[in-house]
Formats: structure tokens, C-alpha cells, sequence
């Protein structure tokens, strides 16, 4: 219990001071007394006794400070007392402080809050238990990008692999569900039953689905968010067992997720049921698409790396159980991630990178303040001498200034609290939109601390140098110091600094500069078609009336037609895949004339009515466009991108040749024409191989096609006429997914342009701390060399020369800095390889217009010190001493 | 033990005189509650002026004995009308003291060991 009486006693103390020290006081005077009495007592004079106690006992102060200085509570008493007096000095110069804390709070803020943003999305576990063993599971191009695996390559893995404990095919599904309220068309998932099993979380009412559930022909079931649960059947828990009407059919409800419940793979999902795919199937059938996403559980003890190592050794050595066909060989083995990393894939180098532009910011932040400190130290030479005459050491010196700048740090890690709730948020609302958990991007409790930890260590290094610059002076020969000119190794110091911010300010603004000329390129890119003025809208046939594909066909001509008829609408057409729109929509090519080959295994497939081209304005490079002709009955037509067609027939002889395309029964398709390339999406991405078919000629008429309208005058404000006229022909197909071609091509740069604006924040923070710390500088030396400055007007200068003499001083360290810089952003830069498109890391433009940037700013920092300089009267100035 | 105070003694420890004083002052206790000065003149007298003890030694070691849960404390009369603070031994002071005694005697058994092999 001694550890609570040292509480306790040394908590009175603190609180009780002059009542415990009147009672030690007391004490120490009885022990005096008792001991004078003694003395007397045995025979001295009470005058010389007197005397002789004061000797041996010491001052009664003296005692009391040594009782005092042994409790734990005088530490703190001396760093309150720090505390204190460092407020006192922070209050005394305002401006100081003003800017300190100010700069500080932005450096703080920008960090804390970038640091925040990393945090949720890259670092933050998934919110599954032990989500380290979510794993995802895909395919591989030759280029080893990730391809979409097939139910095929599921059914080998599922049966030949041991690292998982459940592993599921998950593919998107739009049911439309239809009830008491309007048709509303949700976004679902079809997956495999094990795929709750595999995130780890099981329904919260109802139960999980069975294995059984996900056989063809089985029963329809579906499970649904807690979200949907409230939102369309008031949260009523007689809701299992009830069945719901999707796209016409009745599904059983078997169970409901709990409420906070996130589906990682796609946030926005709020209802699944099972896949239900065949397990005999031959290479025509869906089951050998690559459209299925695979999620797996590791099973305990299993690490990523031996599940990657087991799938490629599986990928390897192909069993004749489970044949494989030419599209899904798995020659370039697995990709086999996290699924946290596998959500952050695209996302990740441009957060690094943005989080490494914030750090140099904030670098820049520390450097001024010291510089700001340090400037303050000069002018407080006085005060730190009479301090050690006083009888302070150099260490109590030192943790005194360290105290003041860790105060300043800590004032401003409030300030910066403030910065970061608006930067979060700001972050939150430029955030793109592939930017995975952006909603648990906020200030809360943790980000708050690393504000405050960050604050601390801010505050002592800031601090150091101006500390031990002050309590390395000799103190005494400054306390006799009558002149300003002093400190000259600190100023050399200050210019030092100053010159390292202008060359970490090269590299930030290097960084943003190169990401401007990069997005400049992107948009520069030819996106294969003309998107201003083009409309698009999703229209989804739903229910048992589409189950035939006449039925689907005779629709999509009719409300096609329809639309066509409204006025306003100059052309239109349907698409099965919209470009830029981020669908994949991938088959198997086989060409007629290298039978077997693999290596062209797959392209985008875009059914198309023949205007389609026209529409979009893709132009036409060789042959033909598709036709009206181009009908189910006709020879099979296709038309392939440019790209593809130069790859694959480099003599230019491409028309004329025959493929295979998707399934492989039927006729072979006769390439008839060559177009453009058209991006699919994002734009940096080199143009994915398509092939263009109308839908008469493919094998079937696909469930939802996009409209692409372009208007006479204002595309969007057709929006309404168009709906109109798809819902005169059926009024219950669910019309979505509208947006501007010119939206989306905005959209397909977000990223870019997301880290590019935070990076010209950041590039013009950092110009205007540079500007200020440089102008600190330079006027600083101008008031210390007043004197000197004096003697040359005295001995004939030209207000011009005096000027000159500023002005080249503020300029030569800029430009040392600026080329010290140079050489630090051209190792630097690399870092922003992955969000640099078109220019290299190291492009000289850029680098000359930063630099020219920066030297700009410095001739503007130099203009009120050089102009106080050549005000200098000659006459006041050699009086001055 | 508490932390506070084993990290007060191990500082304490290295020097002997301040491990001695500690000792002292509980075995004068455990004769008697007595006062600062009361304590002084008990171990210069019992020592036969061996150990003098140093007014700001000794109220910090009181002040950390009484922290450490050792002595108790309270204001009283003395004999001759004056008011003084008389420190009391606690029951954690006399275990205290017993243990502290006990590994003193055999220090010092070790060394006067050694002081007469070498002879």
C-alpha cells in the first residue's frame, strides 16, 4: 500500500504546498530548538549554541529543500514550474507565437490527417475475425494482372487445395425485386455457400446456406442485409421463411446479416444467394467464363505464402480429372493475396505517396519553427545569461527551452486537431471513388493521440537544436555583451536550415508538378470516341416475360426505337459494355489461323447495334462498320479494336481472317473491319483487345444492354424523355446506371486527380512556409548587419546596390537550396512511378519550373527586408551602437 | 514492496551511510515514538558519536520511511510543553526492521569474516 501513501503524500504536497511545508517548517524549528537546549545544557553560552546548531543543521530552507527534492512530486513541480514560465514567455511574444503555433497546426493537421486516412484504408484489419486469413484468389494474364477466375479453375482448386477452410466463387447480380413498394433493383452478389464461412461472419437471425442450396435446380434462397431487412420489410424477424419475388421469382429468405456487417468486396451489396452452378459442364458453358471472384479463409496454421505456393504448384501440374480449356490453363499461375490487399491494390502506391508528400510538408512545418526558435533564442541571450547567474546549469537551461518548444508543439497539436477534422473530411469528399472504406475515415480517439504524440516529438525535435544552441553559448560573455552582432555561428545555422527547406520544398513541388504534367498527359490520351454530348443509361429486363432471347431482342428494338423517336435525340444505340464504365466483359478468342495458341486467349466483348460507332464517333480505320445486314441468319461479322488487330496480323491482313469467339460451337466469325481503339477503362491503361458483334450474331441476347443517346443540344436534359420512352414500351424495366460519357472520363482520372490536389495543397503550403522562412532570414541579417550596411551608404552605395546586396543574399541560398533539391527530387521522384503516366520521374520541364517557381517566391520574400535595407539612414545607423 | 519505493531504496542502498541511516532510525524507534531531534541524539548517543546525523538526511529519510509505510506520524506534547511531531514504528516498520537488521548482521558477519582471514 506504500505506493498509494507516496500518492497520496505527494499529491498533498502538490496541492497543499504551504501547509505541508509550514508543518515541515515547524518541524525543523522544534529540532532546532531541542537542539539549542541541548546544547545549553550542556554548558555553552545560547548565543554559541546557537551558533554551533546553525552550523551543523544548515539553513532551515536548506533542509526543507532537500526533504522536498526527494519526493516524486518535485519532478513535476519543476516541469509545471517550466510549463509555466514557458506560457508566460509564449504569451509575452504573440506574433512568435501566432506563427509557430499556426505552422505547426497545418504541419500537424496534414499530417494527422493523411495518417488517418492510410490508417482506415490500408492498415486498419478488415472488420472479420482473424481477416489476415481472407484471402483472394484470381487468374493471371501473361502481364501478371489479375483476370477473373472460372468456375472451372474453382472446382479444381476447391477439390486439389488444402490451405482452405472455405473458399467461394462470388460474381455481381442486379435482381430486381418487386413487392408492395415500387420495383427496385438492388445490388447483389451470387456466391458460393461457403462464402460467409470464408468472411468469417454468419447471419445474424435466420441461418448460413448449405452446401446443398448451391446445386442447380435447387431451392432459391437469399439472404439479406440488415440494411435491406430494415429499409424493406421494417426489421421484422418473421422474415425468415418468407419468400420475396426477384426478377419474377420466388426466393425463400433464410437469413438476415447483422448490422455492421461490411462486405469488403463490395460495400454497397445488400443481398446474396447461391451460384448454383453445374458441376459437369463443357467448355461452351458459362462455367469456363472468367467472371467469378474467389474468396477463401485460410485454414488455421496455413500462411498466404504457403496457400500461394500450394495454388501455383496446383496451377503447375494440371490431372486429367479436371481438364482445362485453352482460356483458363493457368500458365501464369495464381495471384494470391490478402483481401485487404487485394481491395487496396490501385489505391496504395498513391496513398504512400500522398502520406510521403504530407511527411516533407511537415518537415518543412519543423524547420521553420526552429528557425523561428532559434531566431528567438538570439534575442533572448540576456535573459539566458542571468538566468546562469542565477545559478541554472546548462541542462536545467536546455529542459527549460525544451519545455517551451514542446508547449508550442502541443498548442499547436490542438490547433492541429482542427486542421485535421477539416482535412478528413475534405479527404472524404474529393476521396475517389475506388478508395476502399472511405466512411471510417474520421478524426476519432486513436488519430487524436498520434496528433498528440506526433505533437510531442515535434515539439522536442524542433527544440533540440535551438536548446543546446542556447545552452552551449557561453553564457557569461553574453551577459556582458553589449552589441546586436553576436551569434554568428547560430545564423549560419538559420541559413542552413532555411537552404535544406527550400531543397525538401524542390522536391515536394517536383512531385506535384510531375502529377500535373501527368494528368495533362492522361487527358491527352485518345479515348477512341467522342464523349461530349453522349448519354448513357442501363436498361435491365427482369422476369419471367425476357426469358426467351426473341422476347428480349423484340424489346430492345422497340424501346430503341422509341427513343430514336424523341425529339431532341439525334442517334442512338445499345451496347452490351460501355467503355470507361469499369465492366469487364472478357472471352475466350481462338483464331482460325494459329489453332491451339493460347496467348490471345481473351478479349472485351462489346455487342452492339450497328449505329453504335456512329454514336459514340468511333471512327473506322480499315473495312467495314457493323450493318443492319450483320443479321442471326447472316455470316457472322466482328469487328476488331486496332490495337488487336495490328498484334495479331502485324502484315495488316486482319480482314478477311476468321475467329472463334466465347463459346466455341457455331460458325466462325469473319473479321470485316478495324476501328479504333477505344479505352475501357482507366484511361492510363493500355486499350484492353475488343471485338465488336451485333447482337443479332452473338449466342444470346444479354439480360441488360446500356443506351447511349447522343442529344442535339443538351444530352442531359433528354434524361427524362428517354426514361419515357423506354418505360412506353415496358413501364416496369428498371432504367439505371444514367451518366454523361464526359462524367465518366472525369471519373476514370479521379485517382490522379484526388493525389494530384492534395499534392498542390501541399506544393503551396510548403511555398509559402519556404517564402516566410526565407524572409525571417533575410531580415534577421538585415537588422544585424544595419551597422555594416550603414558604412557602405556612408561610403557611397546606391540604394540600388544595397538592394542588390539583399537580394543576392536571399537568392544565393534559395539556389543552393533549390540544387541541393534538384538532386534529392531525382532520386525522390521514383517514388511516384506508379501515378506518373507519359513523363518520367525525372522530366526537366518540370524541374525547371519548379525551380523557377522557388526562386520567384524567394525574390518575393526578399523584397521588404532589401527595401528596410536601402531605408537605412547611414547617420542613425553608425549611431545605433 | 511498492515499485516507488523499491526504486527510492535502490537509489539509496548505494550509499551505505544513507542504507545505515535507515536502519537506525527504526531500531531507536522500536524503542519509543520519539521526534526529529529526539532520534538524532539516540543514535549519536547509543553509536557513542560514531554516526552523526545530518538534520536534512534525516528528515528525508523520515519522510520517505513514512512513505514507505514504515512510521506513522502525529503531533504531540514533548515532556517539557513544547509541541513536536513523534514518529511511531507502524507494523510494516518493525518487519521492516527485522529484515533490514537480520541482512545487516549477516553483512557484516561476512565482512568481519573476511577482515580476520586476512590477518
Amino acid at each position: 500500500m506504500s505506493l498509494w501513501r507516496h500518492a497520496i503524500r505527494g499529491l498533498r504536497v502538490l496541492l497543499r504546498r504551504t501547509n505541508t511545508d509550514n508543518e515541515l517548517d515547524d518541524e525543523i524549528r522544534q529540532y532546532v530548538e531541542e537542539a539549542v537546549a541541548a546544547k545549553v545544557a550542556d554548558g555553552l553560552s545560547p548565543a554559541d549554541a546557537r551558533r554551533l546548531v546553525r552550523l551543523e543543521t544548515g539553513s532551515a530552507v536548506g533542509v526543507r529543500e532537500a526533504v522536498r527534492s526527494s519526493g516524486w512530486e518535485h519532478r513535476l513541480t519543476t516541469v509545471i514550474a517550466d510549463v509555466r514560465y514557458g506560457a508566460r514567455r509564449l504569451r509575452r511574444g504573440p506574433s512568435f507565437t501566432a506563427v509557430a503555433v499556426l505552422t505547426l497546426s497545418v504541419g500537424i493537421g496534414a499530417t494527422t490527417a493523411i495518417f488517418g486516412a492510410v490508417r482506415a484504408v490500408l492498415l486498419d484489419p478488415l472488420p472479420y475475425p482473424h481477416a489476415e486469413r481472407v484471402v483472394m484468389v484470381s487468374d493471371s494474364t501473361p502481364q501478371g494482372e489479375p483476370l477473373p477466375a472460372t468456375f472451372g479453375t474453382y472446382r479444381e482448386i476447391t477439390h486439389r487445395s488444402r490451405a482452405f477452410e472455405a473458399l467461394a466463387p462470388v460474381r455481381d447480380w442486379q435482381p430486381t425485386l418487386v413487392g408492395a413498394a415500387e420495383p427496385e433493383r438492388l445490388s447483389g452478389e451470387r456466391v458460393g455457400a461457403e462464402f460467409f464461412r470464408a468472411l468469417g461472419v454468419p447471419p445474424l437471425i435466420g441461418r448460413d446456406f448449405q452446401v446443398d442450396e448451391d446445386r442447380p435446380n435447387s431451392p432459391l434462397v437469399v439472404i439479406v442485409s440488415h440494411e435491406l431487412w430494415r429499409r424493406r420489410f421494417s426489421s421484422d424477424p418473421a422474415i425468415i421463411g418468407r419468400t420475396v419475388d426477384l426478377d419474377g421469382a420466388s426466393f425463400e429468405v433464410v437469413g438476415v446479416m447483422p448490422a455492421g456487417f461490411s462486405n469488403a468486396l463490395a460495400p454497397s451489396t445488400e443481398i446474396w444467394t447461391t451460384l448454383k452452378y453445374n458441376t459437369i459442364f463443357t467448355a461452351e458453358d458459362r462455367e469456363w467464363g472468367h467472371h467469378l471472384r474467389l474468396v477463401g479463409r485460410l485454414r488455421a496454421g496455413a500462411t498466404l505464402h504457403s496457400a500461394r505456393e500450394e495454388l501455383n504448384g496446383i496451377a503447375r501440374s494440371p490431372v486429367p480429372e479436371f481438364p482445362r480449356v485453352p482460356w483458363a490453363r493457368l500458365s501464369n499461375g495464381f495471384i494470391t493475396t490478402s483481401l485487404l490487399t487485394d481491395m487496396t491494390r490501385s489505391i496504395r502506391p498513391m496513398l504512400l505517396d500522398i502520406f510521403g508528400g504530407v511527411v516533407l510538408l511537415l518537415v518543412i512545418a519543423c524547420v521553420n519553427v526552429t528557425n523561428l526558435l532559434l531566431a528567438r533564442g538570439g534575442q533572448r541571450r540576456g535573459e539566458f545569461a542571468m538566468r546562469a547567474a542565477l545559478g541554472a546549469g546548462r541542462g536545467r537551461l536546455f529542459q527549460q527551452l525544451l519545455t517551451e518548444s514542446v508547449l508550442l508543439a502541443v498548442i499547436g497539436g490542438a490547433g492541429a486537431v482542427a486542421v485535421a477534422t477539416i482535412a478528413c473530411s475534405t479527404i472524404v469528399a474529393l476521396a475517389p471513388p475506388g478508395l476502399p472504406r472511405v466512411d471510417s475515415i474520421r478524426v476519432d480517439s486513436r488519430v487524436f493521440g498520434f496528433a498528440l504524440l506526433l505533437a510531442t516529438a515535434v515539439g522536442t525535435i524542433v527544440g533540440i537544436l535551438p536548446a543546446l544552441s542556447a545552452a552551449a553559448q557561453d553564457l557569461r560573455a553574453s551577459a556582458q555583451e553589449t552589441s546586436k552582432r553576436h551569434g554568428a555561428s547560430h545564423h549560419r545555422l538559420r541559413r542552413l536550415l532555411v537552404a535544406a527547406e527550400v531543397a525538401v520544398a524542390v522536391v515536394l513541388l517536383a512531385g506535384a508538378g510531375l502529377l500535373l504534367r501527368s494528368i495533362d498527359r492522361v487527358y491527352a490520351v485518345p479515348i477512341g470516341f467522342q464523349p461530349n454530348g453522349l448519354l448513357t443509361m442501363q436498361v435491365q429486363q427482369a422476369g419471367a416475360r425476357y426469358r426467351s432471347n426473341e422476347r428480349r431482342s423484340d424489346f430492345y428494338a422497340r424501346a430503341l426505337d422509341a427513343v430514336r423517336a424523341e425529339s431532341g435525340v439525334s442517334a442512338a444505340a445499345l451496347t452490351s459494355l460501355l467503355p470507361l464504365s469499369g465492366d469487364v466483359d472478357i472471352y475466350g478468342v481462338h483464331f482460325e489461323a494459329d489453332p491451339g495458341a493460347d496467348a490471345d486467349g481473351a478479349a472485351m466483348r462489346y455487342a452492339v447495334t450497328p449505329d453504335y460507332f456512329r454514336v459514340m464517333g468511333i471512327p473506322l480505320r480499315t473495312g467495314r462498320l457493323l450493318t443492319t445486314h450483320d443479321k442471326a441468319e447472316a455470316p457472322r461479322a466482328v469487328v476488331l479494336n486496332e490495337a488487336f488487330a495490328r498484334r495479331k496480323f502485324p502484315a495488316g491482313n486482319a480482314l478477311g481472317q476468321r475467329l472463334r469467339f466465347g463459346p466455341t460451337e457455331g460458325n466462325w466469325y469473319t473479321i470485316v473491319g478495324v476501328v479504333a481503339d477505344v479505352r475501357q477503362s482507366p484511361l492510363d491503361a493500355a486499350p484492353p483487345d475488343a471485338l465488336y458483334v451485333t447482337p443479332e450474331q452473338w449466342h444470346w441476347v444479354d439480360p441488360s444492354m446500356t443506351i447511349v443517346v447522343r442529344g442535339e443540344a443538351n444530352a442531359t436534359a433528354l434524361s427524362p424523355l428517354i426514361r419515357r420512352a423506354i418505360w412506353s414500351v415496358d413501364k416496369d424495366v428498371p432504367v439505371v446506371r444514367e451518366a454523361t460519357m464526359a462524367s465518366l472520363a472525369r471519373l476514370a482520372v479521379a485517382d490522379r486527380s484526388f493525389a494530384l490536389i492534395l499534392f498542390e495543397a501541399f506544393g503551396l503550403a510548403a511555398l509559402i512556409l519556404v517564402t516566410t522562412g526565407l524572409y525571417g532570414v533575410l531580415s534577421g541579417a538585415v537588422t544585424e548587419r544595419t551597422r555594416e550596411i550603414g558604412v557602405r551608404s556612408a561610403l557611397g552605395a546606391t540604394r540600388q546596390a544595397v538592394v542588390g546586396l539583399v537580394l543576392r543574399d536571399g537568392l544565393a541560398l534559395a539556389g543552393v537550396g533549390a540544387l541541393a533539391g534538384l538532386a534529392v527530387a531525382a532520386a525522390a521522384t521514383r517514388a511516384l512511378d506508379a501515378l506518373l503516366f507519359g513523363i518520367s520521374p525525372l522530366d526537366p520541364l518540370t524541374y525547371a519550373a519548379v525551380v523557377a517557381l522557388l526562386l520567384a517566391a524567394s525574390a518575393i520574400a526578399c523584397i521588404s527586408p532589401a527595401y528596410r535595407a536601402a531605408s537605412i539612414d547611414p547617420s542613425v545607423a553608425l549611431r545605433a551602437e | 514492496m511498492s515499485g516507488l519505493y523499491r526504486a527510492a531504496m535502490g537509489q539509496i542502498n548505494t550509499d551505505v551511510i544513507q542504507g545505515t541511516l535507515d536502519l537506525l532510525i527504526l531500531k531507536t524507534l522500536s524503542l519509543e515514538p520519539m521526534h526529529g531531534f529526539g532520534i538524532a541524539r539516540r543514535v549519536e548517543q547509543i553509536s557513542r558519536g560514531v554516526f552523526k546525523v545530518n538534520a536534512g538526511s534525516l528528515f528525508t529519510a523520515l519522510e520517505r520511511l513514512t512513505r514507505a509505510g514504515f512510521l506513522d506520524a502525529e503531533w504531540r506534547s514533548t515532556e517539557n510543553a513544547r509541541r513536536a511531531k513523534y514518529y511511531t514504528l507502524t507494523r510494516a516498520g518493525r518487519k521492516q526492521l527485522d529484515a533490514h537488521a537480520a541482512e545487516w548482521r549477516r553483512r557484516a558477519t561476512a565482512i568481519e569474516r573476511l577482515l580476520s582471514a586476512e590477518s
